[in-house]
């Protein structure tokens, strides 16, 4: 898993028939002090997180087991919210 | 497997389905000396770690699901599976 913050939605009307009714949202990753790393993903939502949020994602098979349909096409997708988090000041 | 250093917990209350009272850590991956090595990421841990532990992640489905045991954990891939109490090296 991986941290993130949403960043903004996704909308899309034309899309596979598995992921109708998917909320995606648009996700930049970040590290453990909270600074951006790489470039944006879209990730698919199945707890209501919202814009600003800070969350966490997993990526690969598992994201697509979030949906109820079988065998979609769907390779990232929100786990989590953070409330909040602790990080061990490094020496 | 990788081995990691845990420097971080995480507190979350709403979880995807499978994650319910799991506890999550920030782990950073070392190298064999034990030295800081790639992006840090987070785990489910299974062996009651604690920051400053280091410990054996596994980043694969399967082999995840394994170490939790539960009907529910289809979403989870990566675990912490072990602490490390040393590391010999030649």
């Amino acid at each position: 898993m991986k941290i993130g913050r949403v960043i903004g939605r996704v909308v899309s009307t034309q899309k596979v028939e598995s992921l109708e009714g998917v909320k995606l949202l648009l996700v930049q990753p970040l590290d453990e002090n909270l600074q951006n790393v790489g470039d944006a993903i879209v990730a698919a939502d199945t707890i209501q997180s919202n814009v600003g949020q800070l969350i966490y994602y997993e990526t690969s098979k598992e994201a697509s087991r979030v949906i109820e349909t079988r065998m979609n096409p769907c390779d990232a997708a929100i786990m989590g919210i953070i409330d909040d988090m602790f990080v061990e000041e490094k020496k | 497997m990788i081995l990691g250093k845990v420097i971080g917990n995480v507190v979350s209350t709403v979880k995807a389905k499978g994650y319910e009272s799991k506890k999550i850590l920030i782990v950073q991956p070392v190298d064999a000396g034990g030295n800081a090595k790639g992006k840090s990421f987070l785990a489910i841990d299974a062996v009651q770690a604690g920051v400053g532990d280091t410990v054996i992640i596994i980043e694969e489905g399967n082999s995840a699901r394994d170490v939790i045991k539960e009907k529910e954990s289809y979403t989870i891939k990566t675990v912490i599976a072990g602490i490390v109490d040393e590391v010999n090296l030649q």
